[in-house]
């Protein structure tokens, strides 16, 4: 979006706000939709520097993210827009989120027969493993496609959907243009007679996408229109319902997907495709949800510079559990586009009140077990095609703990290429993560509830967060304890306690060793909270640290250490401790934080990032109307 | 050049402040039923009596506790005032499978739809989950609240009485 192209198309919308009173009046319509809403969100932090926590100097003292929604409807027309602002955005976000400005706008039309949208566009194709575009504030993930997209239905359960454009990325657009088509057919529904009694309902879909980038490579070949596409199938019977999704990319060498090896650069020119399987069966009080998928090679990027979380097209979803407790949340997993296999089972059950388990009122069980591994790697010497059409194959991983097998693994040893069978090393079938749970929610008494959850993780840390066996990090395990307990001693006030312990191997700084979380969060009104939380780094196995850091300019060290105690007894067993007050009325929700956060690792599709610890003072205003 | 698309954003918003006054009715969007179909907001009705629009996740604790104290005496609520729940969850292509299953086991017994890419949720504003809307029988938006804490639900319901009377909700 260019400047030019955002403030002609604000003109036009307000000039059809300007114009929109007069005519309203003409033309009552009595049931005419008229909505206006909006939000605001503002998020400000003052740092302090805290080199015991690692907090980083911020030359700006105070780092501000916000932003504002309006959208308008009227009938069957709306339009909307955002305002973003940073100044300068907070820490552990993309530094190019700089400035502010209109980073959104769209008008759209809306009837029975046909949906128009022109500007900025969210949608997306089946589960979004070719096409999917999507905004998360809180995560600063905005890909929306800035164009055109039509969605028609012109019969009975059919949905067609086209679009073009180029997608944003901070504030402008990246440089590839994305078509896609999207058809989908609810088979029951346009078979209506025929299929009027029949308990089971199919629903098919397909979709295709394409990419377009020119090629300013000098020395390579690139492809520079890059196809997708594939189909879908739901079946739903009663309680079970099955979904099936596989898609085809054509080759797409990318900055996911190259390496570098004797200075000298290499794209894998193989297809890429995905599998994604979701099937669930539930009855009152019983349920159970498998899910399965296979990725190879499917990032799949409107610039093929593209690194981050930026210009994705698709979405390719984790089988993982979601957690929103902090410690079972400490590392969590990002789907790996590269390759990866991976499942997930949660059984979940509810001891109906008056049984045994269940008392006197209830008592809920969720056990869930999820795994992901990546994928065998075969290096290929294709000495015909040198360098500009190096391929790689990859094929089905195994499933079990693959280090054993990487010496048996055939790797053609006599190419120029000699980091091949690194590559295969590094790949080759290892565990990526694995996950067990299972929580139990108790309510004892008219007063009292509660929620208890053990997990055991496995987390590869070198793929993961640095994608490449040798970022030198060991495997972490951890296991995870939780109680959280609400007592509501009147109507409308309650304090909950919630305890967590995470036990861990891990010796890698930051956040090294186990560590433990209490809260306690005391609720005297429904408008007002105030919490206090503790996590506590009680081994942190990386010993003597403090005298280094003595060295450095910690006041308080400083001090403790003019009083000749250089050396403490302590290491960085450290606690952070955060003191959180809100008040809330309605849509309008002010919350104010002082404290210490320690640092963590936030995952986004499929990416990564890291957001330092930090020590000071932050206020969040959200509203909405 | 910004500082003009600056003020224009401003007289947008001022403009549209002075003709808000019954702009409260529900935005357009589609969203999909736990059968596969797919249904739009405009269909939202409940023969003049009120809805509840409440947003929520399966990945969201209070949105769960929050769904579950209303359920507890929710045949008292519809015997009483004749509301209807709709619960909107904003579950993407991750987590939107366990919807069907998480409304089964909890045995809740509203109308549930999934708004998988969020349309509904940004057309409404919503910022983060649970927020909770009411809706009087002419179908205005009247009430909202975003979080949940122990006795919120006491407090919706109150507001639920109010407007089934024709009354305004507290805030």
């Amino acid at each position: 979006m260019t400047a030019k192209n955002g403030s002609s198309f604000l003109a036009a919308f307000l000039l059809f706000l300007t114009l929109n009173p007069f005519n309203s009046s003409a033309q009552e319509v009595k049931d005419e939709i008229n909505s206006i809403h909006g939000n605001f969100q503002i998020d400000a932090q003052y740092y302090n520097y805290d080199s015991l926590i690692g907090a980083p100097k911020v030359p700006e003292k105070m780092l501000s993210n916000a932003f504002g929604n309006l959208n308008y409807q009227r009938g069957k027309f709306s339009a909307g827009l955002r305002y973003e602002a940073y100044n300068s955005v907070m820490q552990g976000f993309d530094a190019r989120y700089k400035g502010q400005g209109i980073v959104n706008r769209f008008a759209r039309y809306q009837d029975k027969l046909l949906d128009i949208t022109i500007g900025n566009i969210y949608e997306q194709f089946g589960s979004g493993l070719l096409f999917r575009t999507y905004y998360e504030p809180g995560l600063l993930y905005d890909n929306s496609l800035d164009g055109i997209c039509v969605i028609s239905n012109p019969y009975k359960g059919l949905t067609l959907k086209g679009l073009v454009g180029k997608q944003r990325t901070f504030f402008t657009v990246g440089p590839g243009t994305v078509r896609g088509f999207d058809g989908e057919l609810n088979i029951n529904e346009a078979l209506d007679s025929l299929a009027k009694n029949l308990k089971t309902k199919f629903i098919i879909g397909g979709s295709f996408v394409s990419k377009f980038q020119a090629d300013q490579d000098p020395n390579l070949v690139l492809p520079e229109n890059v196809g997708s596409y594939g189909g879908r199938i739901n079946v739903i019977h009663e309680g079970f319902n099955l979904f099936a999704e596989y898609v085809m990319k054509e080759n797409d060498p990318s900055a996911a997907n190259k390496s570098t090896a004797n200075g000298k650069t290499y794209y894998s020119y193989k297809n890429g495709d995905a599998f994604f399987l979701s099937s669930s069966y539930a009855t009152e009080g019983f349920s159970v949800l498998f899910q399965a998928k296979r990725i190879d090679n499917m990032s799949y990027r409107s610039d093929r510079d593209a690194s981050l979380q930026n210009l994705m097209i698709n979405y390719l979803p984790a089988t993982t559990k979601q957690h929103t407790y902090l410690m079972p949340a400490f590392n969590p997993y990002a789907t790996q586009p590269l390759g990866e296999l991976g499942g997930m089972i949660e059984i979940a059950y509810k001891a109906k009140k008056g049984s045994l388990l269940g008392g006197k009122y209830g008592m809920d069980i969720t056990i869930n077990y999820s795994h992901a591994s990546g994928l065998k790697q075969y290096g290929v010497n294709d000495s015909t095609t040198s360098m500009t059409l190096y391929k790689t194959k990859w094929d089905l991983a195994e499933l079990s703990n693959g280090v054993h097998h990487i010496d048996s693994v055939p790797v053609d040893n006599n190419g120029t290429i000699t980091y091949k069978k690194e590559t295969v090393k590094n790949f080759y079938a290892q565990r990526y993560y694995q996950d067990f749970f299972i929580e139990v929610t108790k309510k004892f008494n008219k007063h009292v509830k509660g929620n208890f959850m053990y997990a055991h993780q496995f987390y590869n840390k070198n793929i993961v967060q640095f994608g490449s066996k040798f970022a030198g990090y060991d495997n972490i395990f951890a296991d995870i304890f939780i109680a959280d307990i609400t007592w509501k001693y009147k109507t409308g006030s309650a304090i909950r306690f919630e305890s967590q312990a995470l036990i861990t191997n891990n010796s890698s700084n930051p956040n090294a060793g186990s560590w433990t979380t209490n809260l306690i969060e005391w609720t005297p009104t429904t408008h007002f909270f105030i919490a206090v939380l503790d996590q506590f780094n009680f081994d942190n196995p990386d010993k003597g640290k403090i005298t280094a850091i003595v060295n450095k300019n910690s006041p308080l060290l400083s001090a403790i250490a003019d009083m000749g105690m250089k050396e403490l007894s302590g290491n960085l067993n450290l606690h952070y401790g955060l003191i959180t007050a809100g008040y809330s009325s309605g849509p309008h929700r002010v919350s104010f934080s002082y404290g210490k956060q320690r640092a963590g690792i936030f995952c986004v599709g499929g990416v990564c990032r890291n957001v330092p610890a930090s020590n000071g003072f932050a206020i969040s205003i959200t509203s909405s109307f | 050049m910004k500082k003009i698309s600056l003020s224009f954003l401003f007289a947008a918003l001022l403009s549209f402040m002075t003709f808000a006054g019954d702009g409260d009715k529900i935005p357009t969007a589609t969203m999909k039923k736990l059968d596969g179909s797919k249904i739009s907001s405009t269909s939202f009705s409940n023969d003049g009596k009120p809805m509840i629009i409440s947003f929520w996740a399966t990945w969201c604790k209070p949105c769960i506790a929050e769904l579950n104290a209303v359920q507890e005496n929710y045949d008292e609520w519809v015997k009483e005032t004749g509301v209807k729940l709709i619960a909107i969850s904003i579950d993407d292509a991750r987590s939107s499978a366990k919807v069907g299953p998480v409304v089964k086991t909890k045995g809740w017994k509203y109308e549930i739809y999934i708004d998988e890419n969020q349309d509904f949720k940004r057309a409404m504003n919503v910022n983060n989950p649970p927020q909770t809307f009411l809706i009087d029988g002419k179908g205005n938006i009247v009430w909202s609240h975003t979080g949940f804490s122990e006795g919120d639900e006491e407090k919706l319901y109150e507001n639920v009485k109010k407007v089934a009377k024709g009354e305004k909700p507290n805030h």
